[in-house]
């Protein structure tokens, strides 16, 4: 059950940051240290102090800001909370995102598979370059994102007056909004396949060829079940992402009531109308979504370390 | 001695099939979505010449623009380090009460849409905000100034140098640290010279990580930011106005910089995480 070993330290930590569970036992014994061996430990007001620090902070940055959403999309009540999500606007845009984000994460989860498979499955020159293109996106601002789709479907753009001859809408309609989504959510399911299959090596698949399974079965029976948690993983990271962007998808969208707005772009247009309660109504689905990611995150990573 | 064309090949025998097709895809997938479009605004900027490139950049908006965005990414992650080294070392080598809660909210920031996140921090740090009050009486005013964009852009922070520094200090063998102190050392001493050095490639990347997010951040800093033009306005708020201004070509030239620059960051972030790699 070698798969499963590497699974688990495979599946901590969102965008590369990985946690091994294997050593984790050693810092259990650390952290107990000091009642044996004093000199390897800090003394207990100076251990009290850093958690204070560490738990003032995270509150400070984190916890407030979050409960403050919830807070501020109550404070009048639970009808104004509802009329606020039930307004027209904000169901369509609510629909939109979830269309979005659907199409970008299958288009990506099969894209996603198929690179770290390349990337993973061969030994071929260039391989670090092609991992660094694929993850390009992460690092580059969500605006220039956002603005590569404006130079190539703009009116001032190349492919601009083409597409106006031909009354083809690209910019500020759903495809540009599809395009610039899945440029953003590009690297993330490759990105946490990458490693995980890394280290199951080509063995098995060996195995499955040599007994005379074909290339399609071999990645049905064999690959896929062993990385289908980090795929899992992968997909949910994906999905928070694409239902949150805001940047690109507010570049390429054009904003258009009803039509073109996503959720974080419904959510901005309530803010700049001094409508906070609803802003923060349909802010507070977004956070739910991202709490709720990362508990299925947490979920994942103790089934695994269970199965251990 | 094999034929030339078998020693030639572009990959290492496999027996495993399936290699031109994806390799095809990836390629052509990688291309169409990410790879044209940004060598498609490479060639817009290279319309613009020289001189006109240069003018715009070195026009005092643009300028004020991206010296915001660089020096305040630079302070978040400088404050993003001192703060999340110190999570780190709580969330790995003490239990307290809660851990495991503080240990998972840490990745909020990944998880909640930087809109989200910029409507709230604006809202809290309002003069008449649950924050902004305490602060206001003593003359600090956070929202509409530079404040409100290092409140935001160390928000964004956060996750990166705890999630590359916490396998680091699990990975730590204690046993290190028991063998400097029963030669003498000091507990400082064990962590300047024991720790410390460890723990440098892991911070680097952190540092560099967070940076590189805050630079380009956009979602969660314009809402607090007020966007004053020269006092408050960050580089990539800048490329929007220009393009609603239908300034595509400076909007263009500010985004190639900011792209070289993420280009450059992802660079060193990978030798990072090499290096990080090779001491653990």
């Amino acid at each position: 059950m070698t798969f499963i070993e590497a699974t688990t330290n495979r599946q901590a930590g969102f965008g590369g940051a990985e946690e091994n569970s294997g050593p984790a036992r050693r810092s259990d014994f650390a952290a107990r240290a000091p009642r044996g061996a004093k000199a390897n430990t800090e003394t207990l007001p100076v251990r009290i102090l850093l958690v204070l620090i560490a738990l003032g902070f995270l509150t400070l940055f984190i916890v407030i800001p979050l409960v403050a959403v919830f807070l501020q999309a109550f404070s009048k009540g639970w009808t104004a909370y509802f009329s606020a999500l039930t307004d027209p606007d904000a169901i369509s845009a609510i629909r939109l995102t979830i269309i979005v984000a659907a199409c970008s994460v299958a288009v990506n989860l099969f894209f996603g598979l198929i690179a770290a498979w390349t990337i993973t499955k061969y030994r071929f020159p260039g391989k670090t370059l092609l991992i660094t293109l694929i993850d390009l996106p992460f690092s580059i601002s969500p605006v220039v994102s956002g603005l590569v789709f404006v130079l190539l479907f703009g009116l001032q753009g190349f492919f601009g007056h083409w597409l106006q001859d031909n009354d083809i809408k690209i910019l500020f309609a759903f495809p540009a909004i599809l395009l610039a989504t899945i440029f953003v959510t590009f690297p993330f399911v490759a990105r946490e396949l990458i490693p995980l299959m890394q280290e199951q090596g080509t063995t098995e698949e060996e195995a499955a060829l040599s007994l005379g399974a074909s290339g399609l079965t071999t990645f049905l029976k064999v690959t896929l079940p062993n990385i289908k948690w980090g795929l899992l993983y992968g997909i949910l990271l994906c999905n928070a992402r694409a239902m949150g962007e805001f940047g690109a998808v507010s570049v390429v969208s054009g904003h258009i009531r009803g039509e073109t707005n996503t959720m974080p772009l419904h959510i901005e247009i309530l803010y700049n109308e001094y409508q906070l309660t609803a802003a923060f109504a349909v802010a507070s689905l977004l956070a739910l979504l991202a709490i709720v990611t990362l508990v299925l995150k947490a979920a994942l990573e103790r089934k695994l370390e269970r199965k251990r | 001695m094999p034929p030339l064309s078998k020693t030639l090949r572009f990959r290492e025998p496999s027996v495993i099939p399936g290699f031109g097709l994806t390799f095809g895809l990836t390629v052509t997938w990688l291309s169409v979505i990410v790879l044209i479009p940004l060598a498609a605004m490479i060639l817009y900027a290279s319309r613009l010449g020289f001189d006109q490139f240069i003018a715009i950049l070195t026009a005092q908006r643009t300028l004020n623009a991206l010296k915001l965005s660089f020096g305040i990414a630079f302070a978040a992650a400088i404050f993003n380090v001192i703060f999340g080294l110190i999570v780190a070392w709580a969330l790995t080598r003490y239990e307290f009460p809660g851990r495991r809660i503080a240990d998972a909210i840490v990745d909020i920031p990944f998880a909640l849409p930087t809109a989200v996140a910029g409507i709230a921090l604006a809202t809290l740090y309002s003069p008449q905000g649950w924050i902004g009050q305490f602060l206001a009486p003593l003359g600090i005013q956070v929202t509409f100034t530079p404040l409100g964009i290092l409140v935001a852009l160390i928000f964004v922070g956060i996750p990166f140098v705890v999630r590359t520094v916490q396998p680091v200090l699990k990975d730590l063998d204690p046993e290190l640290e028991l063998a400097a102190a029963s030669l003498g050392a000091s507990r400082w001493q064990v962590i300047r010279k024991v720790i410390a050095p460890t723990l440098l490639p892991a911070i680097l990347t952190g540092f560099a990580l967070a940076f590189a997010r805050a630079v380009g951040e956009y979602g969660s800093v314009i809402f607090i930011a007020g966007n004053l033009p020269n006092i408050s306005e960050i580089a990539p708020l800048l490329i929007v106005i220009r393009l609603e201004e239908f300034r595509y070509a400076d909007a263009t030239a500010i985004a190639v910089i900011m792209l070289f620059v993420a280009f450059i960051m992802l660079l060193i972030i990978n030798r990072l995480q090499r290096w990080t790699e090779a001491r653990s």
